[in-house]
């Protein structure tokens, strides 16, 4: 009976069914953990007032929300000075998250269950999401204008709603001035500086041709001045308004309404108000700048750096592949030395990745990009241009890690075609170049796709190369804006992965940051998804077209 | 020549007469000769697949190429537009006169060969394109892409293949999707769109449906007065209906070649006539 069930093969066919199950688990386990970790962090979570006992026995006021709940033996509350002389062996605690970093210094406080007098939730407390110190939560008291108490109580709520817009609106204004327009002015500053550099270097320093360079930074000056002017004024107007706020243990501290992002009152909230507010703070995440050391505010900046940098190596990696390929498959003779040098090229892509990097910056950033300066910028010198980590440089490191990838498919596509297409072509007085060209090499494109997709998921995952070639934690600027060139391959750029790795382990509020971590992660999986994605319709487009040969 | 045999009417599988074929007998000695094969040996490495071919193709006629399987006769037609030049370690020794030159001399440029020598194949092998592009294929080549030509030979040469009245309202549609006897005559299309001098047939109807090869044998009809055809088959009945003279080619030799009518009805060698009555092949 065994016997036979063995003969007809089915524990083979359970055997591979479950290492297939236990994999597909395995990924969708991952992907869910990070998806509700990091999902639910956008969700305001209700506060809650407590009467708590510290080990001291003095009993204190904390507000927060909850955040965690784990279990601890008693020896460990012992040694930390806590009285647990009811015997129990374990005891619960709580992670509150009490926010006012600026009064109590902390973002967290360990809560022990047992010592919780007392536990509500009034429908009064405010949380307020600072552009510094963190979260605040309390109650509000008043309203002021230049310092002055112009609503209390009730009519404070509505007042601090509404000069809050005003505040918020204030404070796009200037961002944009600040960001674009005296961005742009810098820019062009920064371009006469080198033009008179030029002038100085190439001994053309004639007054004419400084006058014209004068004018010019004269103009930007004024326009300079009158920006100045403008932000100026409008500093003025956002730090009008101020709010009065107590925190649970009753401490007064007044926040100008400059400093505050968003208002809301998690307790008294609807339903609606809540999938509103989290839907709002999603897009944030994904559309804003990063706040507070990147551990607040959104990641705009890394997701449209990872995804400029993914398609900058796939510009430059494909044309690279796909003439290696040609050359290996079509042109070269095939002997030892081909045989080798596929070898070679097949190893390449088990090399560890940091070597790249250390390669990349060694030749790409101070060989050629110290020479590219040395020949083509020597007025910025001695600020390096191209000799310093940027964009450029990551995209052509991570070029030449994934060009393996694409070489061996592009080879194994030209090995496809049948061999009476190319024979049907030259039979109409084609020359080589002119089958590969205009029949081989549009047929094998499929095949072209599916190395460039592999590259694609390799390159948008790595990070440890990259922070040798050009991501940093915070970048000013995209590579991509509205000054001439509009493409500034020198930059340095912001990545989602090197993101995680910041705001994981280089963040100086850890705790305050994993969320993020998991947010950031499950961003970085949907952008390679993506990417991914486009490519493969790309693929299966050119497969339809392409379609079978055989008839 | 053997004069018994001629008396004698052998025992042929063919009756030529019924085939409804009506071919003037072609004098091959006057006839105006197109290719001209002297001395040809070739070799794949060690092995030798053609033995001291000599053969002259007379122009504007239908020339067969007969013989079993493995006898050469694939290999000596892709001679002729220098088609083995692709397969590694080929070595020829004689020569081939196209028109008095020598088309494997150094000076040769194998493109411009193929144009004035088109080949079709045995499967047929549309480009992935529409089939419009297919058949503009070899005059994009050189160079042409005025739309009014592409048009104009686009239709004529569809029309010379016999296949415009079929695809004239989908030329833009992709050539994959037509059947297989209508791609063996778009791919006849795109070889006379260049206007080639001679024109190949590897087996053109081998993979066909017996009326696609009805269709493509009155092609090859309608197609000699323009072109020198020459066309391998292994099937005896269709060398009979479609060629003015037929070459047997045995183990890599030429074994005889004459006037078809003559080669079928009144065979000079035992091997031919062993051959065409089925004896062996």
């Amino acid at each position: 009976m065994m016997k036979d069930w063995f003969k007809s093969g089915s524990p083979w066919i359970w055997l591979t069914a479950s290492a297939v199950s236990v994999s597909l688990i395995l990924v969708f386990g991952l992907i869910l953990m990070i998806a509700d970790r990091g999902l639910s962090h956008f969700w305001p979570k209700g506060l809650v007032e407590l009467e708590y006992v510290e080990r001291s026995g003095d009993t204190v006021t904390v507000a927060g929300e909850f955040h965690d709940t784990e279990v601890v033996s008693a020896e460990r509350l012992k040694d930390a000075g806590f009285d647990v002389s009811d015997g129990e062996a374990f005891y619960e605690r709580s992670l509150l998250k009490i926010g006012n970093r600026d009064v109590g210094g902390q973002d967290f406080k360990w809560i022990l269950n047992k010592n919780i007098k007392q536990q509500n939730s009034p429908e009064k407390m405010l949380a307020a999401e600072r552009r510094e110190w963190g979260n605040f939560f309390g109650y509000l008291l008043a309203v002021k204008q230049e310092g002055q108490n112009i609503a209390e109580g009730e009519q404070a709520e509505s007042a601090l709603e509404e000069r809050l817009a005003r505040a918020l609106e204030l404070h796009d204004q200037i961002r944009d001035i600040e960001k674009n327009d005296i961005g742009a002015i810098n820019h062009g500053m920064e371009r006469l500086r080198l033009e008179q550099r030029a002038l100085e270097l190439n001994e053309e320093n004639s007054p004419e041709n400084l006058r014209v360079i004068d004018q010019e930074r004269a103009e930007y000056q004024q326009q300079y001045d009158g920006l100045q002017q403008q932000l100026i004024d409008l500093y003025k107007k956002i730090n009008r308004d101020s709010v009065v706020v107590k925190t649970a243990a009753g401490q007064q501290i007044e926040i100008p309404l400059a400093k505050i992002v968003r208002v809301y009152y998690p307790n008294a909230m609807s339903w609606f108000a809540k999938v509103f507010f989290y839907i709002e703070k999603i897009w944030e995440f994904v559309s804003d700048d990063p706040r507070e050391a990147n551990t607040e505010g959104g990641v705009f900046p890394a997701i449209f750096g990872t995804v400029m940098m993914v398609l900058i190596m796939s510009v430059m990696v494909t044309p690279f592949g796909v003439v290696a390929a040609v050359y290996l498959r079509e042109y070269a003779k095939q002997g030892v030395l081909t045989r080798t040098i596929r070898i070679a090229v097949n190893n390449l892509a088990g090399v560890p990745s940091i070597v790249y990097g250390v390669f990349g910056l060694g030749f790409f950033v101070y060989f050629l990009g110290g020479n590219i300066d040395q020949l083509f910028f020597p007025e910025a010198a001695p600020s390096p241009t191209f000799g310093t980590p940027g964009i450029l440089w990551s995209s052509l490191t991570l070029a030449i890690l994934t060009v393996p990838v694409v070489i061996v498919a592009t080879e194994e596509g030209l090995s496809r075609i049948p061999k009476a297409i190319r024979e049907g072509s030259l039979a109409l007085g084609a020359t080589k170049a002119e089958t590969l060209w205009r029949t081989v090499l549009p047929m094998a494109s499929p095949a072209i796709m599916t190395g460039l997709i592999l590259a694609i998921a390799r390159a948008a995952g790595e990070v440890a190369p990259l922070m040798l070639v050009g991501v940093v934690k915070l970048a000013p600027s995209l590579p991509l804006d509205t000054n001439a060139p509009f493409l500034h391959l020198d930059r340095k750029f912001m990545h989602l992965g090197f993101h995680i790795y910041d705001v994981g382990f280089q963040s100086p509020n850890v705790e305050a940051a994993r969320p993020l971590v998991y947010a950031t992660a499950l961003l970085l999986v949907v952008v390679i998804v993506v990417l991914n994605l486009t490519a493969i319709a790309i693929r299966n487009h050119l497969r339809e077209k392409y379609r079978s040969l055989e008839h | 020549m053997n004069t018994e045999s001629q008396e004698t009417t052998p025992t042929h599988a063919i009756d030529i007469e019924a085939l409804g074929r009506a071919s003037a007998g072609v004098d091959l000695e006057s006839a105006e000769t197109c290719l001209e094969v002297k001395d040809l040996s070739l070799y794949y490495g060690e092995k030798q697949a053609l033995y001291d071919i000599n053969l002259k193709i007379p122009k504007q006629k239908v020339t067969a190429f007969i013989g079993p399987s493995g006898c050469g006769k694939s290999t000596l037609l892709r001679c002729m537009n220098r088609m083995n030049d692709l397969v590694d370690g080929t070595e020829i020794k004689g020569k081939l006169l196209l028109d008095d030159d020598d088309i494997y001399h150094k000076s040769v440029d194998v493109a411009e060969l193929r144009r004035r020598v088109g080949m079709v194949f045995q499967k047929p092998n549309p480009f992935p394109k529409s089939i419009f592009e297919n058949v503009a294929y070899g005059l994009r080549l050189q160079g042409i892409n005025d739309r009014r030509t592409l048009d104009d030979v686009v239709e004529r040469s569809l029309k010379r293949a016999a296949l415009w009245d079929e695809v004239r309202d989908r030329l833009h549609d992709n050539a994959l999707g037509l059947s297989g006897g209508q791609q063996q005559r778009l791919v006849i299309a795109r070889a006379v769109a260049i206007e080639p001098e001679v024109l190949l047939l590897d087996e053109p109807a081998s993979a066909l449906d017996p009326i696609s090869t009805l269709k493509i044998e009155e092609l090859i009809y309608e197609l000699k007065d323009k072109y020198t055809i020459v066309i391998v088959t292994h099937n005896m009945q269709q060398a009979a209906r479609v060629s003015d003279c037929t070459a047997f080619l045995y183990m890599g030799k030429l074994i005889e070649f004459g006037d078809t009518n003559q080669l079928f009805t009144n065979p000079r060698e035992k091997q031919t006539e062993d051959y065409i009555t089925g004896r062996y092949g």
